[in-house]
């Protein structure tokens, strides 16, 4: 039931993010943009992460796209939008970089060596540690321990951006 | 219960990514280039939560640094976006001259 379920949403995830490249309009973009997103969520719930699964659609599917829907009803771009797809050498161009990206990614993930050898590898793995530590503690316990430098410093990022953004978007400081 | 198989989840977020890259290629709209952006955080996120059972739980603790990241990211670009809108009334980067010579 997993793998077919993993098929449904990794289409509808490919669908989705076409659309959002070829859409013309930012809202509708934006909106398929909100799919993509719902289906990774999916799809990392069926990879046994709920909470990073459950984080994707707070955080991406929620805050940050709304973001983007507020600034383009902001800036009042939903109609009279103008067409800014490039021209057919910018299209050749831009299936070019893309399949050579995709060329790149395939040479690096189709190695021999992509499962690290000797590490206690499968799903079975995260399974006992969530049955373990839980959903979230699995994840809490490393980002509280070994990891909170790493957490402090993106508490301090996150409050440069908020300041940093009230202060570009503000008329005058 | 039959699990996924690690390189579907690492096809797939190869094929997201080159979308991405397409999308910021091909479009000229300052918006849906940071959506584009967006869409190969994602991918790269689906390899790290699809790394994550083989290579230790820290994959999907990294992925929980780069929605912060992430977020950061869109908040302070969609302000730029909104003041290079003020100065120039268009967010099409063909229109973008300030730092052109």
């Amino acid at each position: 039931m997993i793998q077919p379920l993993f098929w449904f949403f990794a289409i509808l995830a490919v669908t989705s993010a076409l659309m959002t490249v070829t859409r013309k309009n930012p809202v509708s973009s934006a909106l398929w943009l909100i799919g993509t997103f719902f289906s990774l969520a999916a799809i990392y719930t069926l990879l046994g992460a709920f909470f990073i699964g459950a984080i994707q659609i707070l955080v991406y599917a929620g805050a940050i796209m709304v973001l983007f829907l507020f600034v383009i009803m902001l800036l009042n771009l939903g109609h009279d939008y103008e067409a800014d797809i490039r021209g057919h050498t910018w299209k050749a161009l831009a299936g070019g970089s893309a399949l050579v990206m995709l060329a790149l990614l395939a040479r690096m993930f189709g190695g021999e060596s992509l499962v690290p050898p000797g590490s206690a590898a499968g799903p079975d793995m995260i399974a006992a540690q969530v049955a373990e530590y839980g959903t979230v503690g699995v994840i809490a316990f490393p980002m509280y321990g070994e990891y909170m430098i790493l957490l402090q410093a993106t508490a301090i990022l996150l409050l440069i951006a908020v300041v940093g953004a009230v202060v570009l978007a503000k008329r005058k400081v | 219960m039959t699990a996924i198989p690690l390189s579907w989840t690492l096809a797939l977020s190869a094929i997201l990514f080159s979308v991405g890259t397409f999308g910021v290629v091909i479009r000229r709209n300052a918006i849906i280039l940071f959506m584009c952006v967006e869409l190969m955080l994602n991918a790269v996120n689906l390899a790290f939560v699809g790394l994550a059972p083989y290579a230790g739980i820290q994959g999907q603790v990294f992925v929980f640094f780069v929605i912060a990241v992430a977020a950061a990211e869109a908040a302070v670009g969609l302000a730029i976006i909104i003041s290079v809108f003020r100065h120039s009334e268009s967010v099409d980067i063909k229109n973008f001259r300030l730092l052109r010579w």
